[in-house]
């Protein structure tokens, strides 16, 4: 199809792209993965409504779009960014336009284990060596390929073993971008090895005021033996934003993973979750929350490998779809032939707050073992008519009783969240966005 | 608990029971498809021009679809040009009584079970007996006419009642709709017509029986059932093959069409040949059926048991455009060794205060892989919509696979739509609980399963109850270890 070409030509031919791959002798290290994922962008192409995992959410635009990769990264400081804390105490990593900004972000107070910065400072690092570029599978995810065929920094978060840390590290992704339309290609590897404790808490704001961004953004997540990874994620782009998120967890075994993904921003927004439990006893969580609105869609596909038995997850899903707005929520679970005792659940819920809202659900269960419990039940309707009448009878107003209920049902997700104070800014987040 | 046992019995000392070839001459046309094959079958049946013209327009489609390949199934390539589209059993004269009946056939029925005229005089079942493509024998007919009721095969009812054929023919399942369903458009040989005039009640349960019969010949039924303002029909299908090594195709379609107020309950036993331990042979059952809801109150409601067929791919659906209109759809699909399945519906919510209920139980044994696949789509007209469904699946060894992939389309905020799905296997404290009391694992699985599918079988009538409790019985042999 020629619009795809030309998005090719329009990404991959931007001489920022080629100068970077060919000229920058600090990612030789990867030279070949990057041309062999620019291959794979270029035969899988951006995928259309006919293509089963993008059903519903359309995508086609960005193929028509000239973007250009942001050129100007360098303008936060310190103050600029200190209102968006996400705690008083958090580790600020500041991504501007997907690029690390050392000046914006405070790292002078890292506990002894954790280290923290640029791909391009930590090159050395084995852990880095090991797993960075190797986790998010670019052969079958397209977003993905354009994303490790074009990023051109990255943020790597290494814990190393028996390192507990209770503070959060906030990667904040903010962008200042000025041209016409931009691509901010963002790029994390978060490695806890084993034994390790970590909050990580990702925030995407904008500053920008230009006609359209382009935010792709992969995350890949590493967790060796008994380790725990509490991770949020908070979408909070503006309506001149498409947002596409691929967030790849590997769990070894005894691993405890949960991920909180809250979808709060204007523009498209397009969530790909894969975790894969690649070792005995791992436990995983995923809870998401959308409070999408005007135009907008949000999409949150999720995919729960459980390759090995004894393994956990559970999914609670929660939807809040006001006026021309379209929620999507596909949610697989695969149990492979060897994952017996497998224990996996899955939830969706969805609320449709006006007459023009869509909701499109599609919980699927692939199971090729005998042993194991697996569920999922999904619901779409509108707020409780005599939960309305009973908040109304004791004297509230309509429009406060809804937000009332409206609030209770996103609070839940919320509740899941470890640390408080995370959970406690969040909830702040939410009650604004409900407002 | 003593039937059952003779059951088991009775299947582990045989093959497949119902595998046998009856020799009736057949009348065949040469293997292969293009439009002349189209206009010989149409020629044979002595067709009007507007049908004809109908089965080609069909085929030029036909020819410009590719197969789909979707469906979470694997199997051989389909060579539609190495099939013999049409095979008659020779015609005899017009019969007039039973005794006319070819012997062969008559013997065919007899091994089957099912004595035409047992069911004539015991069971209140008038049978439209299809072999191989031509109806040949109708019963009940006249009882049926006196209440206005037609029921007849459709070639018959395209000579008969052509206004009402062409009125409806492709109006719910168009030729356009997939590939399967425009190859039957081109193609189909015969099938069964139905039609209930306003107010009346169907009297009788009407049924067909369907046989492929000769070796190479894929069946294409087309059944098109017509309930009008206020009536009520009972459909059944049964179904059962002989056993042939290479596979065969098998593209049906089944149209219902219930006006205001009128009721269709649609019920399916499938059972045909679904190959051997190691997946040779086996039909492959590619069929559409839907059903539209057209008026106020219309109800439609499918039932089904599938323990047949090499593959299976199938969803029987309804569009209820009229308001306050019901679909229902309940399911037991079971497969075993190679079997696979991809079955399921479709509720299209259009109308106000539409409602659909939504129950599927797999139970998936050897090394068979067992999907469903079911679309609620709730369009912005339909306010006050509700669906429930509940999808479970049962899993006998672990070798084989349960797959669950519903979609759920919601675009109108007073819809109430709810969808439940778990995956299980049996449980060994209700094993256990079975075997302290003196009852065989074997027994106690068969025990459990039945009570597994209990909310399904309660929607059969009588009779195919009875037999749907047997062959499930019969499909599960051998899948407990």
């Amino acid at each position: 199809m020629s619009t795809l070409q030309e998005t090719k030509n329009k990404i991959l031919t931007s001489t920022v792209f080629e100068n970077w791959v060919n000229a920058s002798p600090r990612v030789n290290a990867f030279a070949d993965t990057i041309k062999d994922a620019a291959q794979a962008f270029t035969a899988q192409g951006i995928p259309t409504t006919k293509h089963e995992e993008w059903k519903y959410t359309n995508v086609t635009k960005l193929a028509t779009t000239d973007f250009q990769i942001s050129a100007n990264n360098n303008t936060l400081k310190k103050v600029d960014v200190k209102e968006m804390k996400v705690t008083a105490d958090a580790v600020i990593v500041v991504l501007e336009n997907g690029v690390f900004n050392k000046e914006a972000s405070s790292l002078e107070a890292l506990p002894k284990g954790i280290h923290i910065g640029s791909i391009h400072d930590m090159l050395d690092n084995a852990a880095v060596k090991k797993h960075f570029l190797q986790h998010a599978d670019y052969k079958t995810e397209p977003f993905v390929a354009l994303n490790t065929a074009t990023f051109s920094d990255a943020v790597c978060i290494i814990a190393d073993a028996n390192v507990e840390m209770e503070t959060p590290i906030h990667l904040m992704m903010v962008n200042t971008c000025d041209e016409l339309s931009a691509y901010i290609p963002v790029r994390i590897l978060v490695v806890a090895d084993k034994n390790a404790s970590i909050h990580v808490v990702e925030t995407f704001e904008s500053f920008s005021h230009t006609n359209s961004i382009f935010v792709n953004a992969v995350s890949e997540v590493v967790l060796a033996e008994n380790a725990k990874v509490n991770y949020v994620k908070m979408q909070d782009d503006p309506g001149n934003t498409t947002h596409i998120n691929y967030h790849r967890v590997a769990m070894a075994r005894d691993s405890y993973q949960h991920l909180t993904t809250l979808s709060l921003g204007r523009g498209l927004i397009r969530n790909n979750l894969n975790i894969r439990l690649g070792d005995v006893n791992g436990t995983a969580y995923l809870n998401g929350l959308t409070v999408a609105r005007s135009k907008q869609t949000v999409d949150h596909h999720t995919a729960v490998d459980h390759a090995m038995p004894h393994c956990y997850s559970s999914e609670l899903y929660k939807n809040l779809i006001d006026d021309q707005a379209q929620g999507v929520f596909n949610g697989k679970i695969f149990v492979r032939k060897d994952a017996q005792k497998t224990n996996a659940f899955q939830s969706n819920k969805n609320l449709l707050l006006s007459d023009d809202a869509t909701m499109n659900a599609k919980p699927q269960l692939e199971i090729f073992a005998d042993d194991v419990k697996c569920s999922h039940g999904a619901t779409t309707g509108q707020l409780d008519d005599e939960s309305l009448f009973y908040l109304r009878a004791r004297g509230i107003g309509e429009d406060a009783a809804r937000a009332l209920l409206n609030h209770a049902f996103a609070a839940e997700v919320m509740e899941g969240i470890a640390h408080e104070g995370v959970k406690e800014k969040m909830l702040e987040l939410l009650n604004e966005k409900l407002k | 608990m003593s039937d059952d046992l003779k059951i088991l019995d009775d299947v582990a000392n045989s093959e497949y029971k119902w595998g046998f070839v009856s020799n009736i001459e057949s009348d065949n046309a040469p293997k292969g498809l293009n439009e002349d094959i189209v206009r010989f079958i149409s020629a044979k049946k002595n067709e009007p021009e507007w049908l004809l013209e109908y089965r080609l327009k069909a085929f030029r489609h036909w020819q410009t679809m590719t197969e789909p390949v979707w469906p979470n199934v694997t199997y051989p390539k389909v060579d539609f040009q190495d099939i013999i589209y049409y095979s008659a059993p020779k015609p005899k004269v017009q019969l007039d009584s039973l005794d006319d009946l070819d012997p062969e056939i008559k013997a065919t029925f007899d091994k089957l079970g099912i004595s035409l005229e047992e069911q004539k005089r015991l069971a209140n079942v008038a049978v439209d007996a299809v072999i191989d493509s031509v109806s040949v024998k109708t019963t009940f007919r006249e009882t049926l006419l006196e209440k206005g009721i037609i029921f007849s095969s459709f070639s018959e009812a395209v000579h008969e009642h052509p206004e009402l054929v062409k009125k409806y023919l492709g109006s719910v399942v168009p030729y356009t709709d997939n590939f399967y369903a425009a190859l039957n458009a081109a193609v189909f040989s015969d099938g069964s017509f139905c039609y209930i005039p306003k107010g009346v009640r169907c009297p009788m349960e009407l049924s067909t029986y369907f046989r492929i019969n000769s070796a190479g010949t894929g069946q294409f039924e087309r059944t098109l059932i017509i309930a009008d303002e206020g009536s009520y029909v009972s459909y059944l299908e049964g179904c059962t093959a002989p056993m042939r090594d290479e596979n065969q195709l098998h593209a049906a379609v089944v149209e219902i069409v219930s006006h205001a107020e009128a009721q269709v309950k649609y019920s399916t036993v499938q059972n045909w040949y679904p190959g051997d331990k190691d997946g040779k042979g086996g039909i492959f059952n590619f069929v559409t059926k839907r059903g539209i809801c057209l008026g106020y109150k219309s109800k439609i409601s499918w039932t089904q048991v599938e323990t047949g067929s090499a593959v299976t791919w199938k969803y029987p659906s309804v569009i209820l455009k009229g308001d306050n209109s019901v679909g229902e759809f309940y399911s037991v699909a079971v497969t075993n060794n190679m079997q696979q399945a991809d079955t399921g519906t479709k509720m299209i919510h259009i109308g106000k205060n539409t409602s659909s209920t939504i129950i599927s139980k797999g139970i998936s044994g050897g090394r068979s892989h067992n999907s469903y696949r079911g679309l609620v789509k709730i369009n912005k007209s339909a306010d006050n919509a509700r669906n429930f469904s509940q999808c479970d699946s049962l899993l006998l060894g672990d070798q084989c696979g349960a797959h669950t992939f519903p979609y759920l389309e919601v675009s109108n905020k007073t819809a109430k739509v709810e969808h439940e799905a778990t995956t299980s296997k049996v449980g060994e404290d209700q094993i256990f609980y079975c075997n302290q009391r003196g009852i065989s694992t074997e027994d106690a699985v068969g025990l459990i399963v039945n009570g597994y599918c209990k909310e399904v079988f309660n929607q059969l009538p009588m009779e195919f109850a009875v037999e749907a409790q047997k062959l499930l019985a019969i499909s599960l042999e051998g899948s407990v270890g």
